[in-house]
């Protein structure tokens, strides 16, 4: 079997096999379950971006709240439904994309990483200025009523998973088929080295920006799609630490690898589960992690899975 | 006919006047050597004609077309192919996915024949046994071949060369030699160098910098026997 | 009239911004400068610094002035072992590389402030000062008999809060001198320059890493010691110092003493002075987006010469 073969035959699987977790998972690990696939689809672009094209980002969180807020301000302040309303998420997310990357992409390096710090702090920091709209820290929730498509009702845990599925399959698949392509390998070439990519006549500029667009689409997807199924906005989604977070799962689970972000957010959701029976002090293990992942192990888990024995994994 | 010309190309550093109103022809199908001591402008000026670095004045002309203004990428689109300096290629890709990713964009997705292309430039560069290997673990030599056979399997009309045969063995050099003999008759080739006896085995005609500006023109043998030459080199080491 | 005082007002709480906040960029700045990697943990070695200080400050009875002065003997080279520590487990581990540094130190961060959660707990707890006599500052105004003082109500500071303008002015003018004058500051320097030339020369640059490494963490710690007993104690106070300390090391450029100190001048002011009339937040929003569009169109700030 071809190796392209036998990568879509693996993701093709891995989606088979949460299908049927569907059925048989108890209701506590089924609600996490769901969760971990919307919060894997902002890893997965967030990957796009740090694994694939090599651009440390240290502000998605601006990208997955654009998503988020454009989706659940719609629906709370315009009355909108859940279906446009998760359009305006997707735009709002690929908006910000483009205004993002024509400014950051005028950096590189240390500066880059500040330049996206920057820009999500002052989205933050507006979220909560505009508390009248927005309800800042506190949040709001979206009434169950309005957590319907073609009137299926979304809060039902049944539904939000197979929602979630969807959402997640659909972002896994356009993942695997990019790499798979022509632009895919170009974004691995300048993340490997971007003069020599320049020099074989490609127009590294613009390949930077499509990806900053794919992966802030992507995130902002993830975050409209998390505020419709769990019901709820707030200004955390916007902090520094959920910008941290896809780093965190990427790198744990194997930049530059498809399912690496996945296996990341799983990995993590549930370590700091068990963890915050512990202590409140559960970011500690989100520090330990990172420290020992850069010191020791910088290809994450399915990325030393592919350097050491699967070497076809994409 | 004239592939690639320069009229009052000029650079400068603040006050450093790394090249400095350069007039210069190269005819289709020709292998020119760049040649000049060090510090005479080479680099800076083989990095305006690629585009690598901007002009501060004068106009680069390529194929007829005024390129000046045209971006690096744009320029290798246009038929031009550069190796770098100091070898340039992807270490942790194997050998066969760096030929790939400079061809890439001319096949257009047909990987077929990008695989076939692959393959002949390789096979043309003598490496085509290593394809597997990661890039990375390639001798040094084999690194510049690997960059060599990038920037041929591109079909360039004019081929730069960046001090090619620098850190290779004597018999890596002559093997260097022969390989461009092999594609002088298909290409244009531009070679900075400073191994006089490369220069002299492979060069139909020498441009000699110095200080930023063209010293003496000729054909290998004007060029030897050029006083002026033998002064510049000698004088400055 | 009525504006004045305010303006005074912020004028005077800004300056004890500036110069808190010129320590801690000094620190960063120095580690950028030098050693060429962004320390996120930055404004952790702030917290610590406070934190001990009200841990040390505890264990004395009495006048007040003596736990403070043992807190600002001690907790500044505590803190500085602590960081050293990390650089000789971690940083050196990684080769300074500027990427995993970044990731490593956002960690570091996270382990830090998370440890001092489950140690000192969620709670902000108060430092009194070594000396705290209120101040009120006249105003000039015109009566019928020439020129004449009065006292605005509410117009006033502590002689605390003008001890740590003139402790900060005092400390900067010592580190001026440490990098100008003394072989160390010159090992610096040198480092700084070219790192590989500094070790063609036998510079002990591991050590000087070390070393600026300790003093950046340092800096910030005495910033934080002598902040604690204004705004009390708290696990999370690293976070606003931290990017505050970001924008004045970026907008003054990398590794200019002069540019820190002006870039301090201005936030801290500008911030006392604008928080007075807008809200914080935009205030907050300006500055933000300030630093970012002066890395995208100045990359060397408005005095440095390096760019990040």
């Amino acid at each position: 079997m071809s190796d392209t073969r036998k990568s879509w035959s693996l993701h093709l699987a891995v989606v088979a096999l949460l299908l049927a977790l569907n059925f048989v998972l108890p209701e506590y690990h089924h609600g996490n379950l769901a969760r971990v696939m919307v919060l894997a689809c902002y890893a997965m672009g967030y990957n796009m971006l740090f694994g694939y094209t090599g651009l440390l980002s240290l502000g998605h969180a601006l990208f997955f709240a654009s998503g988020m807020y454009g989706m659940s301000l719609t629906v709370q302040h315009l009355g909108w439904s859940a279906g446009p309303a998760m359009l305006v998420g997707l735009a709002g997310g690929l908006a910000m994309s483009l205004a993002v990357g024509l400014l950051s992409l005028r950096t590189a390096g240390v500066a880059f990483m500040i330049v996206t710090l920057m820009f999500a702090q002052a989205g933050y920091l507006a979220v909560l200025y505009f508390g009248e709209y927005t309800r800042g820290d506190e949040g709001f929730v979206i009434q169950k009523a309005s957590r319907q498509i073609m009137g299926i009702d979304l809060s039902d845990p049944m539904n939000r998973y197979l929602a979630a599925l969807i959402l997640f399959a659909a972002c896994m698949l356009i993942t695997l088929r990019v790499v798979q392509t022509g632009f895919g390998r170009v974004l691995v070439a300048i993340r490997e080295n971007e003069e020599r990519t320049r020099m074989l006549g490609y127009d590294v500029h613009r390949h930077k920006l499509l990806a900053i667009l794919l992966s802030g689409t992507m995130s902002a997807a993830a975050g409209a799609g998390y505020g419709l199924l769990f019901g709820y906005a707030g200004a955390t989604f916007a902090s520094v630490q959920y910008s941290i977070f896809p780093l965190l799962w990427v790198l744990l689970g194997g930049a530059g690898t498809v399912l690496g972000p996945f296996i990341g957010t799983l990995f993590m959701f549930y370590l700091i589960d068990l963890s915050s029976d512990i202590s409140t002090a559960y970011m500690l293990i989100a520090g330990v992690t990172l420290v020992l992942l850069t010191l020791f192990a910088p290809q994450g888990l399915v990325g030393e899975l592919r350097r050491r024995a699967v070497r076809w994994l994409p | 006919m004239t592939l690639l010309s320069t009229r009052g190309l000029s650079r400068q550093f603040g006050g450093l006047k790394a090249v400095e109103n350069v007039d210069f022809d190269l005819p289709e199908g020709q292998v020119r050597a760049l040649i000049g001591p060090n510090g005479a402008g080479k680099t800076t000026y083989v990095g305006m004609l690629s585009g690598r670095i901007p002009a501060s004045a004068g106009t680069v002309t390529f194929r007829g077309q005024d390129v000046t203004n045209m971006p690096a990428h744009q320029r290798i689109r246009a038929g031009m192919a550069y190796t770098f300096q100091i070898t340039s290629i992807y270490g942790r890709l194997p050998v066969h996915e760096n030929v790939a990713l400079a061809l890439r964009w001319r096949t257009e997705g047909d990987e077929k024949e990008t695989a076939k292309r692959v393959a002949d430039a390789l096979e043309r560069v003598g490496i085509a046994d290593r394809a597997e290997q990661l890039a990375g673990d390639l001798s040094y030599g084999h690194q510049r071949l690997l960059e060599i056979a990038m920037g041929i399997s591109q079909q360039p009309r004019l081929l730069i060369l960046d001090e090619p045969t620098q850190g290779l063995a004597d018999s890596e050099i002559e093997d260097f030699i022969k390989l461009i003999r092999g594609l002088a008759g298909e290409m244009t080739i531009l070679l900075i160098e400073h191994n006089i006896h490369v220069v002299m085995q492979t060069a139909d005609a020498i441009t000699v910098l110095n200080g930023g500006q063209i010293l003496a023109e000729g054909t290998p043998k004007e060029i030897h026997e050029n006083a002026a030459v033998q002064a510049a080199y000698l004088g400055t080491g | 009239m009525e504006l004045v005082p305010y303006l005074i007002l912020g004028l005077l709480e800004g300056l004890v911004t500036a110069a808190v906040l010129s320590l801690m960029a000094l620190g960063l700045s120095l580690v950028f400068g030098v050693m060429r990697v962004v320390n996120v943990a930055h404004g952790e070695f702030f917290m610590v610094g406070a934190v001990l200080a009200w841990q040390i400050a505890s264990l004395f009875d009495g006048h007040p002035a003596w736990g403070f002065l043992a807190a600002l003997l001690v907790a500044p080279p505590l803190t500085a072992c602590l960081a050293v520590a990390a650089n000789q487990l971690v940083l050196k581990r990684i080769e300074y590389d500027p990427e995993r540094t970044i990731v490593a130190t956002i960690g570091l961060l996270y382990i830090i402030q998370q440890l001092t959660l489950m140690t000192y707990g969620p709670d902000a707890r108060p430092v009194e000062a070594p000396f705290n006599h209120r101040l009120s500052i006249p105003l000039v105004e015109w009566t019928e008999t020439g020129l004449g003082l009065y006292w605005p109500w509410g117009l006033g500071t502590t002689s605390y809060k003008l001890a740590v303008i003139l402790a900060a002015v005092a400390l900067l003018g010592g580190i001026w001198m440490l990098m100008t004058r003394t072989r160390f500051g010159l090992l610096m320097r040198a480092t700084q320059l070219d790192r590989e030339t500094a070790q063609a020369f036998a510079i002990p640059v591991g050590k000087v890493y070390a070393a600026v490494f300790g003093l950046g963490a340092g800096l910030a710690a005495l910033a934080g010691v002598l902040i604690v007993p204004i705004q009390q104690a708290h696990y999370l106070m690293g976070h606003d110092p931290l990017l505050l300390s970001f924008i004045v090391v970026i907008i003054g450029g990398l590794g200019s003493l002069p540019g820190t100190v002006v870039a301090a001048l201005l936030i801290g002011v500008s911030d006392g002075m604008i928080s007075v009339f807008f809200s914080p937040t935009l205030a907050k929003i300006i500055a933000t987006l300030g630093v970012a569009f002066v890395l995208i169109f100045m990359p060397q700030g408005l005095f440095g010469k390096r760019s990040l």
